[in-house]
């Protein structure tokens, strides 16, 4: 998949833009972004919101960088690369910035299975401390409403990407949207129905896309509960889909020989990560074993 | 997309509701034969749609909302959070009398410590700080009722929220314009001169005439008077105007957008009230004129919702444009009330919700001369700096004349309007300088989001350059004055408390730093020093340097002010 309009496809070079990048001149294709730029989620620059498959939403301010003449700091993840540009990534100001929101994240919200968290509390000098025993959080009762997968919002750090995935962007069920506002804006089916009440068709493409371990299949949910959940001793093999023809993309997550949880890469060229019901949620039979 | 509801019909008055405004036929349901397609382009309906459900019924049933997913083809979750963004909507059941009470910065002072009686509720600034006390009282019902009222003291308040009749109050001009019949005013030069809905007295007083004069010089010509004239914007962001006309008409894009931006929330504003309460043709006009210049096809009037005189006297007015022809063929003109959300007048916030989403801000780049309302290129603009287009077209004034809202300690409160360049000193000296008794404590310029300042700053002098060089803004040109009887921490934990509950919440610095802001105020106020200050400058700092809107970036300047330069924690 290409977005490069046909006109100009085979003819014409890619039309580059020339920046510089923490004082490195760098030519990228124009319309990359600060943080494509800088080596995408591998790179230096930490990031909390952005998905490989989902528009970023520049929600959480992890990755901004100074761009010069900008009087705010500018969110890498979304803001494309223009010419003459000159970009610091690393600077006091910028490491402020990513200090105060891991801060303001790690007292409100509970960040305990969210990638990279403790590596970059120290590297930014994060002092949860501070902000004292009061301090307000988000944290409220788990919802188990259903037998495939469990809604823990202590853990949302307010992303969009599962809104998106369930809305415009890949499913187009809309049953999750942010309802709300400010410290108390929400992930939120319409009146706080439960999802068997909702439109939702358990494709688990929020699940998927959760970068905080906020939405859990309930196996593993069950699993972490009970302390067993255990992701040294899983092995993840790649496989496609049996249930139809479309050939989708598995990852099965294996501990002790049982199939614990399945996604799909995010680079897949057919699911871009996403499953449906069956195939997110539907391998008991594969290992339905006599007894 | 499967629409799934809960098929519990809404009762007979909310479907009358929703029905007079998506029409009675129900066949553009939501798996027509374009799959929904044609339902869903009249999204931009959902915010008129559930003002009048809660201007019916007082609040907005789940059913209400499943029926209106069902006529619009948006998802009820979709809707429920466009519901629930907004602080005039409820989706409880409520009394159809409501009871807003301004608990924001003046009206605060000017009713003492207010316990508000059973059914009334705090209300953010109410736009009305030259009569406060303020509230708005709303009546739902058929036809709903809603009503701004000053000066409303105790027992007033108690009596109003256990329902006692309200009658329309009486229109105030000379009491919010104290210059008034002054013959040197430009922009409030018609306040207090008879029915400002008098057409033919409007056109006798030299209305349309700078529309006649902008048809002959065409838009070119009309863009080139704005830009020798400098005007700058006048909601809070002084961009240059005629830059923004030339880069809407340069777009290839149609149809245009004009937005006028009446979304006044700034707490201590009221300038663009009194200015459409006195001269609503003139506003008209004035849009005329900027989609002229800017190639607008389609105007916009998006328009607090704590403003029903306004919205009336304006939706008077538009009716009669039309009906003269001025409205209607080659541009027209829509109101879209706001319903309780401050966040609404940022100008990308506000296409969201006229489009009806959540009034979150948008990324930019894009900005609104490129992808605005609609995805079309938009100019949007405040009403003091559309008001000013015709008098600079009739090469009558510069743009200099500048509107002053003055509240607080001073003998006449109220809006002055004033060629930039007198000290802020004389300012206060028009509004006939502070009260019998007072003495100045401080002078909060610019609003919530701007600064405070020290009584010595009275030599300040007031135009851009000035203002800026201080590190100030005029923002949208409040001035409160506070004296010693104030309480400024209080004033400033009031101000913590409006920008955590105004902020969106879609950006980490400003949804939790707004939060956390308040909470060091409160351990500050309640005596705890050690690490205070500091970790609040830290808050501050984030909040300003990352978040994603001027919201967050703005909502720490008047604590860090009164914090650094006024030192109120270290007295
Ligand atoms: C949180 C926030 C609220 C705003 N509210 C208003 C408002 O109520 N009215 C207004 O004219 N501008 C408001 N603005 C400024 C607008 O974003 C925009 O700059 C302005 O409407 C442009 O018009 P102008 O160029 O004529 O000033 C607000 C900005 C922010 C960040
Ligand atoms: S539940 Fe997960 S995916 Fe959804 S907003 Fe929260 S953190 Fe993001
Ligand atoms: S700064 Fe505040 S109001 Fe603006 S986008 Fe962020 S959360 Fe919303
Ligand atoms: S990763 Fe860029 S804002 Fe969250």
């Amino acid at each position: 998949m290409n977005d490069v309009p046909v006109s100009i496809r085979d003819t014409d070079p890619l039309p580059t833009v020339t920046a510089t990048i923490d004082g490195a001149d760098v030519t990228v294709a124009a319309g990359t972004t600060i943080l494509q730029a800088c080596g995408g989620r591998d790179g230096e620059i930490p990031t909390l919101c952005y998905g490989d498959t989902i528009t970023p939403k520049n929600a959480c301010r992890l990755c901004v960088v100074e761009v010069e003449g900008s009087r705010a700091l500018a969110p890498a993840c979304s803001r494309p690369v223009e010419a003459d540009m000159v970009v610091r990534t690393r600077s006091e100001r910028v490491d402020h910035a990513r200090r105060m929101v891991l801060e303001f994240l790690g007292s409100s919200v509970d960040l305990s299975l969210t990638a990279n968290v403790t590596a970059w509390n120290a590297q930014y000098g994060v002092d949860l401390d501070r902000y004292g025993a009061d301090a307000a959080t988000v944290a409220r009762p788990v919802k188990v409403d259903n037998d495939l997968y469990v809604r823990d919002y202590s853990k949302c750090i307010l992303c969009y990407q599962c809104v998106d995935a369930c809305g415009e962007q890949w499913q187009h069920s809309f049953v999750i949207e942010i309802a709300g506002r400010g410290f108390d804006a929400h992930v939120s089916t319409e009146h706080d129905v439960t999802l068997p009440d909702s439109a939702c068709v358990y494709c688990g493409n929020c699940i998927q896309v959760c970068p905080t371990g906020a939405l859990v299949p309930a196996v593993e949910f069950d699993m972490r509960a009970a302390g067993t959940w255990d992701e040294d001793r899983q092995v993840v093999t790649e496989t496609i889909c049996g249930f139809c023809g479309v050939g989708c993309g598995l990852e099965l997550h294996v501990q002790d020989n049982t199939i614990v949880k399945v996604t799909s890469p995010p680079d897949n060229p057919i699911t871009h990560g996403n499953l449906c019901i069956k195939g997110r949620f539907g391998f008991q039979h594969a290992q339905n074993r006599p007894g | 997309m499967d629409l799934k509801t809960r098929e519990v019909e809404p009762t007979p008055a909310e479907r009358a509701a929703i029905d007079a405004v998506l029409g009675t036929d129900e066949s553009q349901g939501a798996h027509d034969r374009t799959g929904g397609q044609s339902s869903r382009v009249r999204r931009h309906l959902l915010l008129p749609t559930l003002h009048a459900l809660n201007d019916r019924v007082g609040w907005i049933s789940p059913p209400a909302i499943d029926h209106v997913a069902e006529r619009l083809d948006v998802s009820p979750a979709e809707i429920h959070g466009v519901v629930t963004f907004y602080g005039l909507f409820s989706t409880h059941e409520r009394p159809a009398r409501q009871v807003h009470v301004c608990v924001d910065l003046v009206c605060r002072i000017e009713g003492g410590t207010r316990i508000l009686p059973d059914g009334a509720h705090p209300s953010p600034c109410l736009g009305m700080c030259e009569q406060a006390p303020a509230v708005l009282v709303t009546d739902a019902g058929d036809p709903g009722r809603r009503t701004a009222m000053g000066g409303v003291m105790g027992d007033q308040l108690k009596e109003l929220a256990a329902g006692m009749p309200v009658s329309a109050p009486e229109r105030r001009t000379t009491a919010s314009v104290p210059q008034a019949a002054d013959p040197g005013l430009v922009l409030l030069r018609r306040a207090g001169g008879g029915d400002p809905l008098d057409f033919d007295a409007w056109v006798a007083d030299g209305g349309l005439r700078a529309l006649d004069r902008a048809r002959e010089v065409g838009p070119e010509g009309v863009i080139e008077l704005i830009d020798a004239a400098g005007l700058l914007g006048r909601g809070g962001a002084a961009f240059p105007t005629a830059r923004k006309w030339r880069a809407v008409r340069g777009q290839g894009a149609t149809p245009r957008h004009l937005v006028c931006n009446a979304d006044e929330s700034e707490p201590g504003t009221f300038k663009d009230r009194v200015l459409i309460e006195n001269d609503p043709f003139a506003l008209l006009e004035s849009m005329t004129i900027a989609a002229l210049a800017a190639d607008c096809a389609r105007g916009w009037i998006y328009l607090r919702g704590e403003y029903p005189g306004v919205e009336a006297t304006l939706m008077s007015a538009i009716e009669r444009f039309r009906a003269e022809g001025i409205l209607g063929a080659d541009f027209d003109i829509t109101i879209r009330r706001g319903a309780g959300a401050y966040i609404c007048g940022e100008e990308t916030a506000i296409f969201n919700s006229i489009e009806g989403f959540r009034g979150e801000p948008r990324n930019k780049p894009p900005y609104p001369f490129e992808v605005g309302l609609f995805g079309a290129p938009t100019v949007v603009n405040n009403v003091e700096t559309l008001m000013n287009v015709p008098s600079i077209v009739l090469g009558r004034t510069t743009s200099n004349r500048r509107l002053f809202c003055l509240s607080g300690a001073v003998a006449v409160p109220g809006v002055y309007e004033v060629e930039l360049g007198l000290t802020l000193g004389d300012l206060i000296g028009l509004a006939g300088g502070l009260r019998p008794g007072s003495e100045l404590q401080a002078i909060l310029l610019g609003g919530a989001a701007g600064r405070y300042v020290a009584p010595d700053a009275t030599d300040l002098v007031l135009d851009d350059d000035s203002i800026r060089a201080a590190g100030l803004t005029l923002g949208s040109g409040v001035v409160m004055v506070v004296d010693q009887h104030v309480d400024l921490v209080d004033q400033i934990r009031r101000i913590a408390a409006f920008f955590r509950d105004e902020s969106c919440g879609q950006c980490v610095p400003c949804r939790v730093g707004t939060v956390r802001q308040e909470e060091v105020l409160e351990r500050l106020a309640n005596g705890v020093r050690d690490g205070q200050v500091e970790l609040l400058a830290d808050i501050g700092r984030a909040m300003t340097d990352a978040s994603i809107c001027g919201l967050g970036q703005t909502a720490h300047h008047a604590i860090e002010s009164a914090v650094v330069t006024l030192g109120v924690f270290r007295r």
